[in-house]
């Protein structure tokens, strides 16, 4: 299902986020990409370069906006200055769906500035499918939420991890942006099977995926983004586009950035796998 | 954020136990690390943090509670540090890394984030370095000049740009009625080291934001914040700016600040250019505002977007 409203009806390919580093590169050379995801909050300023360079790659690109803060799983209500600064974005970029993570990271209004994993109760599923959907009608754009990458599991839960994702896209009837890079890296640090996680999540509600590096270390796995795509990611990866149907796929590469050609023929292996799953389907 | 439960909840089914939780866990994540750089082995109320942290944390075959937690604690504060360290190269070489260091776990714990950007972190950090001296001591008159400089380049950087104001208004507006605001990024700054040449030898990174996922950032390590001798106290008037979106410092001969501070005050543009003094020259004063005309500084006065462009 490469087109469905939760990714607003669209058939983006493969993209790569813009990042930084790549800005000159892309502005002079103009390469031929399928689409750019920008990190929204980079973008949620009052004016100068930023909006400036955003510009710019709107006029000869297609933009899909990725947040990092939303936190969607937070008890505390959505912040207004946050949200007015978000919805002026979405008009400026015309994202056909806009994506942020199923994770919290404010309470009481204090910032962690990270995401982290929810307690898998069907109480918290509510409030937060109940915050997509105030956040969801306050933007007017369609919404997919991410599975985070996490390093802790708490006792209070009382479902898996994609159980509870699953609970709260259908309470929320939003879409879900599968980053099988986090499945995987999550799998690994959480000892469960990635292979269960992507046959148990509502396929047709899978407006996005996400693939990326990560890095081993003795007792777990980071989700550091700074690496080619490990082979087992492709191959979780290349399972997902046969279950769930090829869909706008995205690299992220955020640290140790290469070239621009690296990054782009990087995400460009997607396209093996999509083949691959579009003949699967004939 | 409000003190957690003594004990973290041990079912999540209302807003109210999800909160308690928050508190619980951001709790654990806030408080600053150990020398070596580990979690804190004891909870606020003195118990051990191994005992707390098992009570809400599962462990799994290779790591226990403690270390699970640990790891958010490190990275929270590794995140927040780095991104002080962008913003604020000057005040790395002008503290030495360690009181750098110091500075940004004091201002952190006093001033968590709390917005929802980076961004802003570093909004309070010139008024906590004021407010709590003995931080920075025996610099902190120069530190919280520099925090006061930095901030005011973030603001020069991303800041909102008005309409610049119709030069043919100004020409037909009588000067004891007209007057003029600055841009809201322009930040004017009276101060009593030469902050600006200081940071040009530190040289910003005048580079994009790039808040990206959760992942940890290892270019923190690589990055070195160039050494610069520190500057002899010398009263400087500078105004913070950008021109064609890059960013800019302008030094101000003192008359033309006052008139520009006036100005910002509220101020017609005849009482702005009598607080220059007698002794400037009405040709020096032209030549200053067809600079400042040029560099687009004025708008509307009040400073807030959404307003007309009276300048009445």
């Amino acid at each position: 299902m490469p087109a469905n409203r939760f990714n607003g009806q669209t058939d983006y390919g493969v993209g790569i986020g813009l990042r930084v580093p790549h800005y000159a590169h892309i502005l002079s050379r103009k390469p031929t990409v399928d689409w750019f995801e920008i990190i929204s909050e980079n973008f949620m300023v009052d004016g100068g370069r930023p909006l400036e360079l955003l510009d710019k790659i709107l006029e000869q690109y297609r933009v899909v906006q990725h947040g990092v803060s939303m936190y969607f799983g937070s008890a505390d209500k959505p912040d207004r200055e946050h949200l007015k600064r978000l919805k002026a974005l979405v008009k400026r970029t015309k994202t056909p769906w806009l994506s942020d993570h199923l994770c919290w990271g404010s309470v009481d209004g204090t910032y962690t500035h990270d995401l982290l994993p929810m307690p898998y109760t069907f109480g918290a599923a509510r409030r937060t499918a109940e915050k997509i959907r105030q956040i969801r009608d306050f933007l007017e754009v369609p919404i997919c939420v991410e599975n985070v990458s996490s390093y802790a599991e708490f006792h209070v839960s009382e479902m898996t991890e994609w159980e509870f994702l699953s609970e709260v896209v259908e309470l929320a009837d939003c879409g879900i942006l599968l980053d099988v890079n986090n499945i995987y890296v999550s799998s690994k640090n959480h000892g469960f099977d990635p292979y269960d996680y992507v046959n148990n999540v509502p396929h047709k509600r899978v407006g996005q995926m996400h693939v990326a590096g990560h890095t081993k270390f003795e007792k777990y796995i980071l989700d550091t983004h700074d690496h080619p795509v490990l082979d087992p990611v492709w191959k979780l990866y290349a399972h997902a586009t046969r279950t769930c149907g090829v869909t706008a796929t995205l690299l992220e590469w955020d640290d140790k950035i290469p070239s621009f050609d690296e990054v782009h023929n990087e995400a460009l292996k997607a396209n093996e796998f999509i083949d691959g799953a579009k003949k699967a389907v004939v | 954020m409000k003190l957690p439960p003594k004990h973290a909840p041990s079912r999540i089914g209302s807003t109210g136990e999800l909160r308690a939780f928050q508190r619980m866990m951001a709790t654990a994540i806030v408080r600053p690390l150990t020398a070596g750089d580990g979690m804190q082995p004891r909870w606020i109320d003195g118990r051990a943090m191994e005992k707390v942290a098992a009570e809400f944390v599962s462990p799994n075959d290779r790591l226990s509670s403690f270390e699970r937690l640990q790891l958010y604690n490190k990275m929270y504060w590794f995140r927040l540090f780095d991104a002080i360290r962008d913003d604020c190269p000057g005040l790395v070489a002008a503290l030495g890394e360690q009181a750098f260091v110091r500075l940004s776990q004091a201002y952190l714990e006093h001033c968590p984030s709390r917005s929802f950007t980076l961004r802003n972190l570093c909004s309070r950090l010139e008024r906590f370095i004021v407010e709590n001296p003995s931080i920075t001591a025996p610099r902190t008159a120069l530190a919280s000049e520099i925090a006061r400089f930095e901030w005011a380049q973030t603001v020069a950087f991303d800041g909102e740009s008005l309409p610049v104001v119709d030069a043919a208004l100004l020409a037909r507006t009588p000067p004891s009625r007209l007057r003029l605001g600055l841009q809201p990024y322009v930040t004017l700054l009276a101060l009593r080291f030469p902050v600006d040449s200081f940071l040009v030898r530190v040289k910003r990174r005048d580079a994009l934001r790039s808040e990206a996922s959760n992942t940890p950032d290892s270019d923190a390590v690589r990055r070195k914040v160039r050494r610069a001798a520190l500057p002899r106290p010398s009263r400087t008037f500078v105004a913070v700016h950008r021109h064609h979106n890059r960013l800019f410092h302008k030094r101000l001969d003192p008359a033309a600040f006052r008139i520009l501070e006036a100005l910002q005050g509220g101020a017609t543009l005849t009482r702005a250019v009598s607080a220059a003094g007698p002794a400037v020259r009405p040709r020096q004063v032209r030549t200053w505002f067809k600079t400042w005309m040029a560099l687009g500084w004025f708008c509307a006065p009040g400073n807030k977007s959404g307003r007309k462009a009276s300048l009445l």
